[in-house]
């Protein structure tokens, strides 16, 4: 997938073909892992 | 040399919101210092030196954000929101209690501490009820009990499967919502704008498929959300409403409010919003 040349360390994208969320783990590099599913006390 | 403060944003990852408001903050030129709460140490026995003037809390955790607040506030440091927002916010009792001191209408709502107990509240307040976690966001766990026999099974399992805040039992009035409830955000003394949230399913959050449209932001719905922000402690908060043949309740108030589905909904730059009371913060604590 492409990420767009603004992304941030930490910044959470979508895969468009199936949906997951990744997370920027490197930007040179660009790496990405999958983003951990939402916990218990997580929200707003 | 730089007039603005230095800005601190506390976060666990970049999620929409957060890309905004560094982007906001990038755009005025703001030192800003990202501040990542998996990598974070505190100290307790002196201020922590973060180099910043102000943090901005975005946490995705609440046990998080409470605790790093809870430390940045011993030591005043400015935080946005205050320990004090995110300890009542992050808690459903806490929430409801302020609201009733401070006369902000909401639900009615029973608390109980033993399964018995709890069942004896669901029956007083009368079916539908909804049972919600005391800690908990985007609706998870909220449950809507239409019988005596869908409690004693919720009941039932929280006792057995939650951990021991799910043996406090929080237990409201079911409000039967017009296919929508609204979401006001207040910044400061202002309710700066507000969405309607639709859906066919009684839970009207948008993260779990609510569609958003802007709601007018009337003096009753400004002076119930301005309300209930102060009743929590005030700064930067999201209020949830419930409609009820004309009256509006309080239903919950969000202290990391999300917001990326209310920008274009409303017309509101809701970062930028979000920033200048950042920024107000950072500069009334320099003086």
């Amino acid at each position: 997938m492409t990420v767009g040349s603004d992304a941030v360390k930490g910044e959470i994208v979508s895969c468009p073909d199936c949906g997951a969320e990744l997370e920027v783990t490197e930007i040179t590099p660009v790496a990405l892992a999958l983003a951990p599913e939402a916990e218990e006390d997580w929200g707003e | 040399m730089n007039k603005n403060p230095t800005v601190g944003v506390l976060l666990s990852r970049v999620r929409v919101e957060e890309k905004l408001l560094l982007q906001e903050l990038a755009s005025r030129g703001v030192e800003t210092k990202v501040i990542d709460d998996r990598t974070l140490v505190l100290p307790t026995e002196h201020r922590p030196d973060l180099g910043v003037d102000v943090v901005l809390e975005r946490c995705i955790q609440h046990g998080t954000a409470l605790y790093a607040l809870s430390i940045l506030d011993g030591w005043c440091v400015p935080t946005v929101n205050t320990y004090e927002v995110a300890e009542v916010c992050g808690n459903k009792l806490l929430t409801t209690m302020r609201l009733v001191r401070h006369k902000v209408p909401a639900p009615k709502t029973r608390v109980a501490f033993t399964p018995e107990a709890a069942l004896t509240a669901v029956e007083e307040l009368g079916y539908p009820v909804v049972m919600k976690p005391l800690i908990g966001s985007w609706g998870r766990l909220v449950s809507k009990v239409n019988d005596r026999e869908s409690a004693e099974a919720i009941v039932e399992h929280k006792d057995v499967l939650g951990n021991y805040l799910h043996s406090i039992y929080y237990v409201q009035e079911y409000v039967a919502k017009p296919g929508r409830d609204i979401r006001g955000f207040v910044v400061g003394d202002e309710t700066i704008c507000a969405i309607y949230r639709y859906s066919e399913h009684w839970i009207t959050n948008t993260a779990r498929g609510g569609r958003a449209e802007n709601c007018p932001v009337t003096p009753e719905l400004n002076d119930i959300c301005v309300r209930a922000a102060k009743a929590v402690g005030g700064g930067i908060v999201a209020i949830d409403v419930l409609e009820r043949d004309g009256e509006l309740l309080v239903n919950e108030v969000n202290y990391t409010m999300e917001f990326r589905n209310s920008i274009d909904t409303t017309g509101v730059n809701i970062p930028a919003k979000m920033i200048d009371f950042v920024l107000d913060v950072a500069k009334r604590a320099k003086n």
